[in-house]
């Protein structure tokens, strides 16, 4: 797993980071790094965006051209990035408040027309950087800063929620099966369209101590163990799903891009003089 | 004896809300507010507040939901942050125009890019159009009777707007200080329960924000400057009577020396509170200085600063924050408050401490230092690295 390479897309004066021991966004960093490198992408040709929260830090370790921006708009920013300029491999990375809580418009939208845009979702199921309160894919009965009592409200499936609003790749991996992780990526990456990635991570800081697993391990555990191949999903029961997640690739279809129809359907007729 | 607690700027507003006894809490995490909702949601969970805490998915739905809950007849709370108010701004417009007296606290935080937690009043500055009442505060008791205070004003039928109590980042909201507790029975007596004029009503039904032509949009900004008008008056009565039941005595203003004084430093929050510390050292070595610390910044206190500073030789004004292209905006207030005056001091307008930077008593007085060897000039920007 261990490439040398990455280290060609890193700022590595930025180094080291700032995430909390144990956290999964190292890892899953890396992990899209391998992607960009095994698919030889130019890194001036490449841009990575993030919005607010832990996982927003991530283009700031990046030596691309790199947009840290605000909370929950960061889709609208890589929407005008692509749409400006088609020719740039654009990533989104988020969170899960990030993605799906203030930033839930976009997020579909951005499904909706798919545009050739890759959004990695860095689940940790819990606010981290603000300390804890619970989030849009926090489980339910887990504890948070925000439910000390254990939360109520049901989370997202955020596959289900990629897959309807009209994704055209959508897959989940975990911070634990990196080869599977990478595999994914990769795939999600090199996919024309827009491509949805769940991880499910990990943070021991603020959802482990408040719900049993303090150490990184126990956390790298719960994930590992909440991960069940497609394969293996389709055969078990229902009880035996319960608090599990199948991992793998769920969409993988061809839908006209969102900055080619335009060309296309648009500007090209405005050529012509149709109307 | 009175209790008392030792608390953080955060949870003093938290307090303040368990003491004003307010009905609904809607709030969204963020850097360096979300220690004061926090702390509300276990107190409603654990029955400490009655209040209901709705949780939602960004500022723009806590605002919202404070505004629906507040045109119900409810009293409610938010806090927040920098970015965090700048996503309500549209929202803070519907506040006033639908004369709800929601009541926030803003934790004054420098404005992105580039991304920064430390303090600055931008963010809350740039709210100043917006009709919401504002108060500055410099220590966390303040920041603790300035809740029960809003209440009492905010909902003054007399005023019907909202308004938010601001404090430093860090300075104040993650520093512990005593804070002595107000007793819950008097704090009853002098905040009754929240009796709207109008609220919605399933007996009595009405409607908030419907369609208004020309015909009558601008009778209703003149109600709300009218709120503005009287809410001096009102809050003038409101720390009166908190003085006579409490024993603090707060005013729109907070003069420091001023009486004599040849030079005096006008500024807001904590830089203003560290400023007296400088003011004492000028003292000794013979300068007649004194000190202005600007609590309320809407309604501005034309009044007060006029009668302060109109005898004052030089002004000097302490900005921490920037309205880019014009320079401070305490700065241009106090300017545009003496404009009229007979005699017209010359008025310095200091940038300082931007981003979080310290403003140390050192500090505070090199600008003593520098209206003593220069000219007025509008923006004289301090410690900058060149």
């Amino acid at each position: 797993m261990y490439n040398e390479n990455i280290f060609h897309y890193l700022r590595t004066n930025k180094l080291p980071h700032i995430w909390c021991p144990g956290c999964a966004h190292g890892i899953i960093t890396a992990s899209i790094l391998r992607g960009i490198d095994k698919l030889k992408l130019d890194k001036n040709k490449t841009s990575v965006i993030s919005g607010i929260g832990c996982s927003g830090r991530t283009p700031g370790y990046l030596d691309m051209n790199t947009l840290h921006t605000t909370h929950g708009r960061s889709l609208t920013f890589a929407t005008g990035i692509k749409f400006a300029n088609p020719k740039l491999t654009v990533i989104d990375v988020m969170g899960d408040g990030d993605a799906l809580a203030i930033g839930g418009n976009h997020f579909i939208h951005a499904c909706r027309r798919n545009i050739d845009i890759t959004a990695i979702i860095f689940n940790n199921n819990i606010y981290g950087m603000t300390g804890g309160q619970y989030s849009p894919t926090t489980p339910v009965n887990a504890y948070a800063s925000t439910a000390p009592y254990g939360n109520v409200e049901p989370p997202f499936d955020i596959v289900k929620l990629a897959t309807g609003a009209g994704a055209t790749f959508v897959a989940r991996g975990d911070a634990f099966h990196v080869a599977l992780m990478d595999k994914i990526i990769e795939q999600a990456i090199s996919h024309k369209g827009f491509s949805v990635v769940e991880i499910m991570a990990t943070c021991p800081t603020q959802f482990g101590r408040r719900n049993k697993m303090k150490e990184p391990y126990q956390m790298l555990d719960f994930v590992a163990n909440m991960a069940v191949s497609i394969k293996k999903w389709n055969e078990i029961s229902e009880e035996e799903k319960e608090g599990k997640f199948p991992v793998g690739v769920f969409v993988d279809e061809t839908r006209s891009e969102y900055c080619e129809s335009y060309e296309e359907n648009i500007l090209k007729k405005v050529q012509r003089g149709e109307k | 004896m009175s209790t008392q607690k030792v608390l953080m700027g955060n949870h003093a507003l938290s307090w303040g809300a368990v003491t004003s006894r307010v009905q609904v809490i809607s709030a969204y995490p963020i850097t360096p507010q979300t220690q004061v909702v926090e702390l509300l949601s276990e107190m409603c969970t654990d029955g400490t507040l009655d209040a209901e805490f709705i949780k939602v998915e960004s500022e723009h739905s806590a605002m919202a939901a404070c505004i629906g809950a507040s045109a119900a007849g409810a009293r409610t709370f938010t806090a927040t942050s920098a970015q965090g108010l700048a996503l309500m701004h549209e929202m803070l417009h519907w506040a006033v125009g639908g004369r709800l007296p929601v009541v926030m606290g803003n934790i004054n935080r420098a404005m992105a890019p580039p991304w920064t937690i430390w303090t600055e009043q931008t963010d809350s500055l740039s709210q100043r159009d917006t009709g919401w009442l504002q108060v500055y505060a410099s220590s966390n008791q303040e920041v603790y009777d300035s809740v029960l205070m809003a209440y009492k004003i905010a909902e003054n039928r007399k005023v019907s707007l909202p308004m938010m109590i601001v404090l430093d980042a860090f300075f104040l909201s993650h520093t512990s200080e005593n804070v002595i507790m107000i007793d819950q029975n008097k704090a009853d007596a002098y905040l009754p329960k929240y009796d709207p004029e109008f609220k919605l009503d399933v007996k009595n039904p009405h409607t908030f924000g419907g369609l208004t032509t020309p015909d009558w949009y601008m009778e209703l900004r003149y109600n709300i400057q009218k709120g503005m008008d009287d809410s001096y008056q009102v809050i003038r009565d409101a720390q009166s009577e908190f003085k006579s039941v409490f024993g603090r005595d707060y005013g729109m203003v907070e003069e420091y020396k001023c009486e004599d004084a040849d030079v005096i430093l006008v500024g807001m929050a904590t830089a203003a509170s560290t400023g007296k510390e400088s003011i004492d050292i000028l003292r000794n070595k013979g300068v007649k200085a004194g000190l202005l610390r600007i609590r309320y910044f809407r309604p501005f206190p034309f009044e007060d600063v006029r009668r302060v500073l109109k005898n004052a030789k030089q002004i000097l004004v302490l900005d921490r924050n920037l309205s880019p292209g014009l320079g401070g905006i305490t700065f241009q207030e106090v300017k545009s408050a003496m404009y009229n005056e007979k005699n017209k001091p010359p008025i310095y307008g200091f940038i300082m401490g931007l981003g979080g930077r310290d403003i140390t008593v050192e500090s505070i007085t090199n600008l003593f230092e520098h209206a003593k060897k220069n000219d007025p000039q509008d923006i004289i920007w301090m410690e900058v690295k060149k």
